[in-house]
Formats: structure tokens, C-alpha cells, sequence
């Protein structure tokens, strides 16, 4: 226990605005689990490999001598036709069927990739080194890398783009039609098959975007990804399906709270923190909602 | 609980081919020990999985709290743990055979019951949730156990705990007989215990709750009370395995043997799945079939043993869901005692 973070404000400071940074990636990575979710209606516990998949994409630019901030644009691409292959494969046959079965074979997915990533890229954490540089603030109090503050920036951006692209353009209508009702959807012509397709691809994407910029921030290591799907999901839970506003203040906050609880409790606790948090959230919301039930007798 | 004369001899062949294993294939003790342990996780798992339609990936909680545990015991009862851990694999305290076969059977002891009052103390809570919210719910309670777990020091922290090595007591491979034997006590227990618990009214409560909880509720059942009495159940014999099992391997690690999700964790489930789930013989023929796919092939996969068990889910998940169980259901109905009409059939067939 380690109660500093109290007694000097600047690392409140510190530890509030990495945490926004980092808590804004979160909140992408989760976008993206809440429109599956919504959609089709499979919970993919392989979210988190497919981030670091998308991260290590990233990490190979880099040894290749391009510049790894270029895996935002190229990251994506590859990752969207990545996650058609694993729709074709796997996901189409489980989206009608049980929730728990979906739980199962995407994390028979994830122990694939996972086992895939280490034969392919080695059990080091690796990092891809942007040269971004930092900024100070407050008097030199607090320093700010430049590639956190990038990364926020571009996942913002990608946010407002998918926002927009899904008001606007006509797959989006699609996908918002189907995730309303798939039946209906279907017998006014939309092709689900395909609407599903491209929502997890377009997921895929997302998660390609959100891994690259943490290859560039953070850190990532083949066995890192169950971490990541966590938070997407404590993130969806929290902010509810649909709820982009919500997602983003979540993820924030959770990004926050890693940071505080960083400090106080210690790194070797920090995921173990994650994990926590999932429980009592989860435990939360069943008495929460169980009292509304006993209301409603 | 009835037992029919067929039945009668199955069992008592059973027993006796059990009895008479380690000493038939002495090259494969440990093995057979091992399958013991994993036969007795995938029936318990499948008390609340098959029976009572909560898909737990949690009961690997029990699992490692047991194991660490009678470990914990067995060196407490008699030396400083914390500075056996300190140690590490270097001995500087050896248990005389008395003092070894004493901690672990109050080990063991412990083992299974501390794990059933967690089960019961947190059971009120995370019974509750439903379906995918209770799935992930319990994932993520096994994964912050193994995290929270190597990050505490008197236990071996991240460098691990090794248990007690087996004393010297004459005979040249007792080890490998002791632990065949008590893991094979503990499987007969467990059978004995779900065997006549599915032959209960409790049983068929815990059906109810898989068909539909709210209507069982509506009939007036305290499913709550069931729910964690069956979840009870389901961690006293965890965490009897995860003792055992500790004992066995001999070290224990926080994320990969004790607590660990990603292998044992993963497997009770899919075991259960493979050889049927809510059944009482399938997870025992899952079990066996997995451990003996897992062993034969596992050394030709040679590091892809992961890769495989990946795609063997994806696979068992998506195109054997019913399990080998549920197949002979479907092809053999008249052994299973049902009754099929030929009419109805042939009509279902038409309309197809």
C-alpha cells in the first residue's frame, strides 16, 4: 500500500489524466464489443487478441523501419478481412445460438490466437517506439507523453467516423436496422449474412486501431489480450448497448481508476484490480436489478 | 438410491479394474491419477453447467484455493510458512512420513471445506446473475484469484510454492500408489455422492432452475437455496481435487497450476461438454476420452498443444454440442429408456 498518491496532488493529476488517455482506448476497444453485442448478440471473448493482434501488425511496421504511427491506417485494413475470416469460420455459426456458446468458442478462438501470437512473435513484451517526445505541464509536474495524447486523439477521430458512418451511410442503416430486429430487417431485404460479416469486421477494425495505438503508448505481450476484453465488457455493462456518450465516460473512469489503483495497491495487483472490479460490478448491477424485480411483483 | 443387478456388477467391475489399475499399468500411475482428479472436476462442474444451466468458469476458484490450501497446511501444521516459501526449492524442513500423512489429511480436510464456505458466502451474490452475465462473472473471479493470489508473499508470491515432497517409506514407488489411491477414493466419493443426488428431488430442482427459473420459482421452489447448495457441493469436490492434484505435481504456481483458467479451468468444461452435458456418465466418458486424446496427442503437437485445444473447442463447441452422451441418446433411444413413436417420427422426417 502505497498511500503517495494522496499526500502529492501533481500525481493525482498525473494519474487522472493518463488514466483519461489511457481510459478513451478502452472506450474504443469497447465500442466495438458493444456493437457485436448489440447486433448479433454474441459476447467474443477473443476482443482483447484481436487488440494485441492488431498491436503487433503495428509492432512489425516498426521493425521494418516504417513509422508504426502508419498501423493506425494499415492495422485496420488487415484486421477488418482477419475478422470476416473468423465470422466465416466460427462466429456465423454460433450467432443464433446460446449465449454461452458463443462464450466458449470465441474463447477457444482466443487460446488459438493467443498460442498463434507467441509461436509468431515471441513471448516478449515489445513496444513500438513512435519518438513522439513529451509534454510537460504544471511547472514540469506532470509529464505527458505525446504518443498517449496522439493516440487519444485518433481514437477519437475513428469514434466520430464510425458515428458518423453509421448515421449516414447506407450499411450503417443496415446494421442499426438489424441489431433493432433481425427478422424484420431480413424480410425488408437487408442481408444479415452480410450485415453480420461486416459488423465484425468492422469490429475487427476497431479493435486494429485500438491495438496499434497501444503498441505505440503502452506495451503488448501475446498473453495481454483476456485483460482487454474484460474492461470492454465491464465497459458495455456499465454504459449499456447503444450508449456511446457512455461508453466513453466509462471507459474513462475505468482508465482512471487502473491509474489510482496502479498506485495505491501496486502494479502486480493492477489487473488482478480488473478483474475485481468486474465481480463487484457485476454483483451491483444483480442486487440492483433485483430489487427492481421484487418492485415490479 | 436403487440399484439394479446390471448396474450392481458395472459398479463393482468398475471398482475392482480401479483397484487393480496402478498395479495393471504401473507405468501410468500419475496418469491415472491425474484422470481421476479430472473426472472429478468435470461431474462437479456439470452439478451446476449440465443440471442446473449455470455455465461456470469459476469452479477453478475452488480448485486453486484447495490446492494452496492443504499445501499451506501441510507445511503450516509444523514448520514456519513463510519461510518454507522463502526457500523456495532448496529444503531446509523435511516432514517425517507421521507428519506428512497427518497435514495431509487435515490439509485435505481444510481444502474441501473452506472452498465450500466460500462458494456458500459468495454464492447469495453471484448466483444471481444469469446466463452470460454469470459466465463472465465467475471468469473473472478465477482470473483475479490467480492474479491477486501471485501477488501475496507468504504463499510464494510469483516464484511459487513448492509442497511437501513425499517421505521416504520404504517401498520404491509408494508416491505414485498414494496418490492414485487417494485420488481415486475421493472419484468413488464424488460418484457415490452425485450419483445419489441425482437419484433425489434435487435433482430434478436443478433441472427446473435450467428449464426455466422463473417458473420454478412461481411453483414455489426456494431456487436460490438450491442454487448454492448445488454450488456447494460442486466446491467441496474442487477443492478436494485441487489438494490432491497440488500434492501431486508437487509446485504450485499462482496463474499456471493452480488457478489456472486457461488449461484446467477450460477443460472441466469442455470434458463435461464432450461426453454430455447433464448427464451423470457423460463428463466421466468425456474425461477419459479428453485425458487420453490429451496424452496421446499432446506429445506429437509438441508446443501446439494450445493451438489444438483451441481449435478442438471450436470444434467440440460448434459441431458436438450434445456430447458423446447426447449422440447414443440420439441413436440408441430405446437404451436410454425412451420410448420413440414411429409415426411421429417418420412425419418429422417428412416435414423436414
Amino acid at each position: 500500500m502505497d498511500f503517495m498518491v494522496f499526500q502529492y496532488p501533481m500525481i493525482s493529476v498525473q494519474a487522472c489524466l493518463d488514466g483519461i488517455l489511457l481510459g478513451i482506448l478502452f472506450a474504443l476497444i469497447a465500442y466495438g464489443m458493444a456493437l457485436q453485442w448489440g447486433v448479433m448478440n454474441i459476447i467474443n471473448i477473443a476482443q482483447g487478441d484481436l487488440v494485441i493482434l492488431g498491436g503487433y501488425i503495428a509492432y512489425f511496421m516498426y521493425l521494418y523501419g516504417i513509422h508504426p504511427a502508419w498501423g493506425v491506417i494499415v492495422s485496420p485494413i488487415i484486421m477488418f478481412f482477419v475478422g470476416i475470416a473468423i465470422y466465416k469460420l466460427v462466429i456465423n455459426k454460433v450467432v443464433d445460438r446460446d449465449l454461452f456458446i458463443s462464450i466458449l468458442a470465441t474463447f477457444g478462438i482466443s487460446i488459438l490466437f493467443m498460442q498463434l501470437m507467441n509461436f509468431a512473435f515471441g513471448a516478449d513484451v515489445v513496444l513500438a517506439n513512435s519518438d513522439y517526445g513529451t509534454t510537460m505541464l504544471f511547472n514540469n509536474n506532470v509529464v505527458l507523453p505525446n504518443s498517449k495524447i496522439f493516440s487519444a486523439f485518433i481514437s477519437i477521430l475513428f469514434a466520430i467516423c464510425l458515428v458518423i458512418y453509421m448515421k449516414k451511410s447506407k450499411l450503417g442503416r443496415a446494421i442499426r436496422a438489424t441489431a433493432q430486429n433481425a427478422r424484420a430487417a431480413k424480410i425488408l431485404g437487408v442481408d444479415t449474412e452480410k450485415v453480420y460479416a461486416a459488423t465484425f469486421g468492422i469490429n475487427a477494425a476497431l479493435c486494429g486501431v485500438a491495438g496499434a495505438l497501444i503498441s505505440i503508448t503502452f506495451t503488448i505481450h501475446p498473453y495481454m489480450g483476456l485483460p482487454y476484453t474484460i474492461r470492454s465488457f465491464m465497459i458495455v455493462i456499465v454504459a449499456g448497448l447503444g450508449n456511446l456518450p457512455g461508453v466513453a465516460m466509462s471507459g474513462m473512469g475505468l482508465g482512471v481508476f487502473e491509474e489510482f489503483a496502479d498506485y495505491i495497491l501496486g502494479t502486480e495487483f493492477r489487473i488482478g484490480s480488473v478483474f475485481l472490479l468486474l465481480v463487484l460490478i457485476l454483483v451491483y448491477r444483480r442486487f440492483k436489478l433485483s430489487r427492481k424485480r421484487e418492485y415490479l411483483k | 438410491m436403487s440399484i439394479s443387478r446390471n448396474n450392481l456388477i458395472l459398479y463393482i467391475g468398475i471398482l475392482i479394474f480401479g483397484i487393480a489399475a496402478p498395479f495393471l499399468f504401473p507405468a501410468f500411475k500419475v496418469q491415472l491419477s491425474i484422470l481421476c482428479v479430472l473426472i472429478v472436476l468435470a461431474t462437479t462442474w456439470n452439478i451446476q453447467g449440465g443440471e442446473m444451466g449455470y455455465n461456470s468458469f469459476g469452479n477453478i476458484l475452488f480448485y486453486g484455493l484447495g490446492m494452496y490450501l492443504c499445501a499451506s497446511v501441510q507445511v503450516g501444521m509444523f514448520f514456519p510458512l513463510s519461510e518454507w516459501t522463502e526457500s523456495g526449492g532448496e529444503k531446509t524442513f523435511v516432514h517425517t512420513p507421521a507428519q506428512f500423512f497427518q497435514g495431509m489429511a487435515v490439509g485435505l480436510i481444510v481444502a474441501a471445506v473452506v472452498p465450500t464456505i466460500v462458494a456458500g458466502l459468495i454464492g447469495y451474490s453471484i448466483l444471481g446473475l444469469r446466463g452470460h452475465y454469470f459466465a463472465i462473472c465467475t471468469l473473472g473471479l478465477g482470473v483475479a484469484a490467480g492474479e491477486i493470489s501471485g501477488g501475496i508473499e507468504i504463499i510464494g508470491a510469483g516464484q511459487g510454492f513448492t509442497t511437501p515432497p513425499f517421505p521416504d517409506v520404504g517401498s520404491l514407488d509408494s508416491r505414485g500408489e498414494f496418490f492414485y489411491f487417494l485420488s481415486f477414493f475421493v472419484l468413488v466419493l464424488t460418484f457415490i455422492a452425485v450419483r445419489g443426488i441425482y437419484s433425489t428431488r434435487f435433482k430434478l430442482i436443478l433441472n427446473a432452475i435450467r428449464d426455466n427459473e422463473d417458473k420454478a420459482e412461481a411453483m414455489g421452489i426456494e431456487t436460490m437455496k438450491y442454487k448454492i447448495v448445488g454450488w456447494m457441493i460442486s466446491a467441496f469436490f474442487c477443492g478436494l481435487a485441487g489438494g490432491i492434484m497440488g500434492g501431486l505435481v508437487g509446485y504450485i504456481d499462482s496463474t499456471d497450476v493452480a488457478f489456472d483458467g486457461r488449461e484446467m479451468g477450460v477443460f472441466m468444461v469442455l470434458m463435461a461438454i464432450l461426453g454430455g452435458k447433464g448427464t451423470l456418465w457423460g463428463p466421466i466418458i468425456g474425461a477419459t476420452v479428453f485425458h487420453i486424446f490429451k496424452e496421446g496427442f499432446w506429445t506429437f503437437f509438441l508446443g501446439w498443444q494450445y493451438v489444438a485445444l483451441g481449435v478442438l473447442i471450436v470444434v467440440i463447441v460448434i459441431y458436438f454440442p450434445e456430447g458423446i452422451m447426447g449422440w447414443l441418446r440420439e441413436k440408441y433411444p430405446e437404451r436410454f429408456g425412451e420410448v420413440v413413436d414411429e409415426k411421429d417420427r417418420k412425419a418429422q422426417v417428412e416435414l423436414k
